[in-house]
């Protein structure tokens, strides 16, 4: 489906790419036929079809079959949202680091264009496919299970899903993930979880990025985790800096924990 | 937007089930607690059935009103906030009704 035009048919705008070197120039085919074949008659009488469909049955039976595939294989995704420059491919890069060889990683990078992210983490070493969304806003399940099949992650590996940088859309669209987790950096101001609700109440971790900042910006780290506590009384919380590396043990232990649950299941 | 990509499965959903139409309405239930803007449903409604069997139609919104219930003062109540709280404070809740992403159904000329 097309997010520029809304037609029918193949998802025309979105891109899957599995990012090794140099990014090459492609030619971006966006022809789009419509064809009217009907005529609309009015005063014409109408009988009623009841559906009684959820209307994002299609994302959820897709979401399905991708949580059954990456049970089936023990590998753990992790669906990463966030504003954009909150510091997401920061941490992945140093994650990644840390992690070493303790831990086989791969990403997948969802942007609505570039492959700027992509290329920043294809320099830790790890294996990345880029998604490009085009006019999209979120990533959905149909573009996870294609960027697993792109990606094609070990039995028993770390997927790292970096979400397009966005806190409203992403939220109501289940991919399929074994955990989600909100990144929130303190030069974002603390009200943040207030004005974008459905986000932080998706969560199963929030982390606060950028404390390292903190002397230096007007932020009520109190005020936001009792906010996020509000809209989700069960959240975890972990404060980090992704740069300096404060909270990132606590971090890593968190994924080892979703990490082994995902190998028990 | 998400509601271009709500619009869509709308579409294709009633496409998939009644074939190419003609439709003359579509009735749809979104809960004010669904994180889904109905104006923006109806700006990308136009956009995306321009083309399919639902072109022109009217389309009818149901908003139903959220309800939850309190699991630490066992009370049910009216909410219509996103920041979910009961008068007694607390934000442990079931949320009963609001959260509704559904299409009733389809008038087929």
């Amino acid at each position: 489906m097309c997010s520029t035009c809304g037609c029918s048919g193949e998802d025309a705008s979105t891109r899957v790419t599995l990012v090794d070197g140099p990014q090459p120039v492609h030619a971006h085919d966006h022809e789009h036929p419509h064809p009217h074949p009907h005529e609309h008659e009015h005063d014409h009488p109408t009988r009623t079809v009841l559906l009684e469909q959820d209307i994002l049955a299609k994302n959820d039976l897709l979401a399905a079959a991708n949580r059954h595939r990456l049970a089936e294989h023990a590998v753990t995704a992790i669906n990463l949202m966030s504003s954009p420059g909150s510091g997401k491919t920061t941490l992945l890069e140093r994650t990644i680091t840390d992690l070493g060889d303790r831990r086989e990683t791969s990403v997948i990078e969802g942007d609505q264009e570039t492959w700027l992210d992509a290329q920043r983490i294809r320099s830790t070493g790890s294996k990345v496919v880029q998604i490009n969304t085009g006019a999209g806003c979120h990533l959905d399940a149909e573009m996870l299970a294609r960027g697993l099949t792109e990606l094609a992650p070990p039995d028993g590996s770390l997927v790292f899903v970096e979400n397009v940088g966005n806190l409203v859309c992403p939220a109501l669209f289940d991919l399929g993930e074994s955990a989600r987790v909100v990144i929130i950096s303190v030069t974002e101001g603390a009200d943040k979880p207030a004005k974008y609700p459905y986000m932080f109440r998706t969560a199963d971790l929030v982390l606060l990025n950028k404390i390292d900042l903190l002397p230096y910006v007007d932020f009520d780290v109190d005020l936001c985790l009792d906010l996020i506590h509000r809209l989700k009384p069960d959240v975890e919380m972990l404060p980090v800096s992704a740069t300096r590396g404060d909270g990132l043990d606590a971090w890593h232990e968190w994924l080892a924990n979703r990490s082994e649950a995902a190998v028990l299941r | 937007m998400h509601e271009l990509a709500i619009v869509e499965s709308i579409v294709d959903a009633i496409v998939e089930k009644i074939g190419d139409g003609p439709v003359a309405a579509v009735r749809l239930e979104i809960g004010r607690l669904s994180g889904v803007v109905t104006d923006s449903i109806r700006f990308c409604f136009g956009i995306v059935a321009a083309g399919t069997g639902l072109d022109g139609a009217r389309l009818d919104i149901d908003e139903p009103s959220g309800r939850a219930y309190c699991r630490d003062c066992r009370r049910e109540f009216a909410l219509d906030d996103p920041i979910m709280l009961c008068d007694c404070g607390s934000a442990d809740l079931d949320i009963l009704a609001g959260q509704e992403l559904r299409i009733v159904s389809v008038e087929v000329r």
